[in-house]
């Protein structure tokens, strides 16, 4: 199971010592910190810390069967909570505590990427889909009965790609090493120079030109330089690099294998969610492949010194590290904490090397724009966003699943093809990102206009959009990494105000709040989830503005001391949560529960 | 010397190429409120208080080189209102009791409240749980006061080359810890002549034996605005006579 005994320690390695601790001993004990901290000479202070950075990582034991439910927005719509409450029930376990004999434990976690297979919920890092109450039962007895995860039902780990509309990216495959003769046959400044004509932009929503990056990298003076593939795939309701990762693998290491010949890299590394570690044994393997077809490794196709060799870095449980410069410290063994810009990572990324980041699907179209030539994807598009884009599209639609689209496609086209019924907003670029309402539906998806790395929620005329809200604010308080002001007080003082909201206890004066501390995260923040986790406030409040009005109290001012939340602590440790356990201020004029 | 420049709020402000705004700003004595910025150390930019206008876009001033022949909004309304925001995060975040405090009167955080017109709070205090540590015979940490500046890990690590303090957890779990077997700072080969001992900007560093030399009242930021006198680290001079 240790994927690095063949390899001389390292301390950038720690992250993933501690991930193989973790599944293994199902806790990090301090005697495993006192060994590495002697063996890497990291105090063992700064290992804990990093312990204490991961929502995967623990020092006290959790269950022998480690559960996590997504609890994604399109989850919850899907009835998660409930089947939450089915499992610890029939299991007589409370979320979050592993059970008295540690056989389990079921909590929450942020989005799994399931979207489209919802609800969906990871048991010792393997994700089972399609829940339901019945499969919710049967899960509950194997656990009882202690039955190894090997020999539990092959159905409930099965993901589908649920490809519903593919365009000029899904049909055209490339023959293995297309990208890479090309590069040989044609030379590095003609490559760059073909994906700089394809116009090629960043796939992860930043937009950033691909081809300008790599340039920068290559022009950095430096002996090493390095590529990363960000396979972070943290937005909620994103799941198209899932399904790049696990049916498009090969292009995907070959659009990077053609960025390490172009600027001149020896070394790449996969920074994969631990979410998807899942998918970690199918691209080992085709990491092998290719190197054993000579498409990897050294001397690629048999030209000397052509040398790139990539590695599998797992995440562990942590949105922040989809930022660049997170990730990059992530990668090193660090907390994930975005680091200031300048210097930017392409003069100074992973150990201070010059560093390409890229997405997922950025690396698969170079590598057919490599082959295909610039024309072949400027065919597609606009004239600012050329190609095509992957769309991950969930929630209330009768067709979940991956569409590509050419840039410049209209949300109401989509809306039709994916079987929404009745929609009255979509949610795209995930949590971040803008929340649509009707009379935006005819905006288009291009970087120019309605710009997205590729969630789309859709959410019909029935839903509560406060529920959205509720659940993206509680989002950004557990994901916030905590460096800055802004982000890290904010968010908590946001998601405990829409709490506030949600139980009908909030003001007028509670929503003016809500919106001076959104606005002080956009301006204000060191990062960009800090500048975007308030985008969704901002948003319903302009498009949803009764969402918020039907649950405010009439009176202007409630006192910040609640009598009910103070007897919370009480509540817990006496175990009860009956009406009687309750302090319930009498309802006011207006009050519409 | 060069012929750089660049304007805050009208004044013309000359720097070197590698400056930040905030250094040129300082150099020419031009206050940006700041807390986490300590010119000793490489700047982080966490706390967010020096956020400017660098041509309409937010910047933070400790972290963002200066640009030849730019604008930077510095003392503007609708930055003050903002500053004034983020400090009363800061003062919901821990607790801090100002009255009553060693540090009144020599506490950066304070005097840049005063310094925008933070008249409250305002925010629902968080009241966190957060015990002191009084296990070294000279230093008492109070982590209630603690901001997350970062500023003695820096010091701890660069000049000190200790590297006795680490900031741990995430989001509103994040919280200063010390590196000894313990967690304690008396296991540790912390000294109260360390760097890192003298660069808090708020109260976590408390000295054992002494208190309320000077009285409260005629301390640094009780004579004159932290405008004038600068950071507790650097006063311009040095009216806190003992």
């Amino acid at each position: 199971m240790n994927r690095w005994r063949d390899i001389p320690q390292r301390s950038d390695l720690l992250l993933q010592y501690l991930i193989d601790i973790q599944q293994r001993d199902s806790c990090i004990s301090t005697e495993s910190i006192q060994k590495l901290s002697t063996e890497l000479a990291i105090p063992a202070a700064q290992i804990k810390s990093v312990i204490e950075f991961y929502s995967f990582l623990h020092t006290t034991p959790r269950g022998h069967f480690n559960i996590l439910f997504s609890d994604n927005i399109t989850d919850q719509m899907a009835g998660s909570r409930a089947l939450m409450r089915q499992l610890c029930q029939q299991l007589n376990v409370r979320q979050g505590d592993p059970r008295a004999d540690g056989r389990v434990t079921v909590d929450t976690t942020s989005c799994t990427g399931m979207c489209d297979q919802g609800p969906a919920l990871l048991i010792n890092n393997f994700p089972i889909t399609r829940l339901d109450s019945k499969r919710i039962e049967l899960i509950a007895q194997l656990i009882e009965q202690d039955t190894p995860l090997e020999q539990w039902p092959a159905e409930f780990f099965e993901i589908n790609d649920n490809v519903h509309r593919a365009d000029i990216l899904l049909t055209h495959n490339t023959e293995d090493g297309d990208a890479l003769r090309a590069l040989l046959e044609e030379g590095a400044e003609t490559l760059l120079q073909r994906i700089g004509d394809a116009e090629l932009r960043g796939r992860g929503g930043a937009g950033f030109k691909t081809a300008t990056k790599w340039r920068l990298c290559k022009q950095a003076d430096a002996a090493q330089r390095i590529v990363v593939c960000n396979a972070d795939e943290g937005e909620p309701g994103t799941f198209k690099d899932r399904v790049l990762l696990q049916s498009y693998a090969a292009q995907v290491i070959e659009g990077m294998t053609l960025c390490a010949g172009i600027i001149g890299a020896s070394k790449g590394f996969i920074y994969l969610r631990g979410e998807y570690r899942y998918l970690l044994d199918s691209l080992e393997k085709e990491l092998q492949r290719r190197r054993d077809a000579k498409l990897l490794g050294n001397n690629i196709l048999d030209q000397q010194g052509f040398n790139f060799n990539i590695e599998i870095h797992l995440g562990a449980g942590a949105y922040i590290c989809g930022e660049e410069s997170a990730l990059l410290e992530s990668l090193a063994g660090h907390r994930g904490i975005p680091q200031k810009r300048p210097p930017f990572p392409v003069t100074r990324g992973y150990l201070g090397l010059p560093t390409v980041v890229n997405n997922v699907e950025t690396l698969m179209t170079a590598c057919q724009i490599a082959s295909h030539g610039s024309d072949w994807f400027t065919d597609k598009g606009t004239r600012q966003s050329a190609g095509t884009k992957l769309l991950s599209i969930s929630g209330d639609c009768q067709q979940p699943g991956i569409y590509e689209y050419p840039m410049g496609t209209s949300v109401s086209d989509i809306l039709i093809d994916c079987g929404a019924d009745g929609p009255q907003a979509v949610q795209i670029a995930g949590a971040a990102g803008q929340t649509l309402c009707h009379r935006e539906f005819k905006r288009k998806i291009a970087i120019e206009d309605a710009s997205t790395g590729g969630s789309f929620m859709v959410f019909n005329r029935h839903r509560d959009m406060l529920d959205m809200v509720q659940n993206f604010a509680h989002f950004f308080a557990h994901e916030s990494c905590g460096f800055c002001t802004p982000c890290r007080v904010g968010s908590t003082l946001i998601s405990n105000l829409v709490d506030k909201l949600y139980t009908s206890h909030a003001t007028q004066n509670d929503l003016r709040d809500i919106e001076r501390i959104a606005l002080v995260m956009r301006h204000a923040s060191h990062c960009g989830l800090g500048t975007t986790a308030s985008n969704h406030i901002l948003d319903t409040f302009n498009n949803f503005p009764d969402a918020y009005q039907r649950r405010l109290r009439s009176t202007e001012y409630t006192p910040a001391f609640d009598l009910d939340l103070a007897v919370c602590e009480a509540r817990a440790i006496t175990g009860r949560d009956d009406d009687d356990a309750h302090i319930v201020c009498p309802p006011q004029e207006g009050f519409k529960p | 010397m060069s012929n750089s420049r660049f304007v805050i709020d009208g004044k013309d402000i000359p720097f070197r190429p590698g400056q930040t705004i905030m250094d040129a700003a300082m150099a020419a004595g031009v206050y940006i409120p700041h807390l986490c910025h300590n010119p000793d150390y490489a700047s982080t930019g966490n706390c967010r208080l020096c956020l400017v206008k660098l041509n309409g876009r937010y910047v933070s001033a400790c972290t963002q080189p200066a640009i030849a022949d730019s604008q930077v909004d510095n003392q503007i309304d609708e930055i003050n209102q903002q500053r004034k925001t983020l400090l009363q995060m800061l003062f919901v975040e821990g607790n801090h009791q100002c009255p009553g405090c060693e540090k009144s009167g020599r506490c950066q955080l304070q005097a840049v409240a005063y310094y925008v017109g933070m008249l409250s709070p305002y925010f629902t205090h968080f009241y966190p749980r957060r015990e002191l540590d009084a296990s070294h015979p000279e230093m008492v940490l109070d982590f209630n006061r603690c901001i997350l500046c970062g500023l003695c890990v820096r010091a701890s690590h660069s000049a000190d080359k200790k590297n006795i303090f680490a900031i741990s957890g995430r989001g509103m779990d994040s919280r200063l810890v010390i590196n000894s077997t313990s967690g304690k700072l008396g296991d540790s080969n912390f000294s109260a002549h360390d760097a890192a001992a003298s660069v808090c900007p708020v109260g976590v560093f408390l000295p054992k034996h002494k208190g309320y030399e000077v009285p409260i009242g005629q301390r640094l930021y009780d004579r004159e605005p932290i405008a004038q006198v600068g950071d507790v680290a650097h006063p311009n001079h040095q009216r806190d006579k003992k």
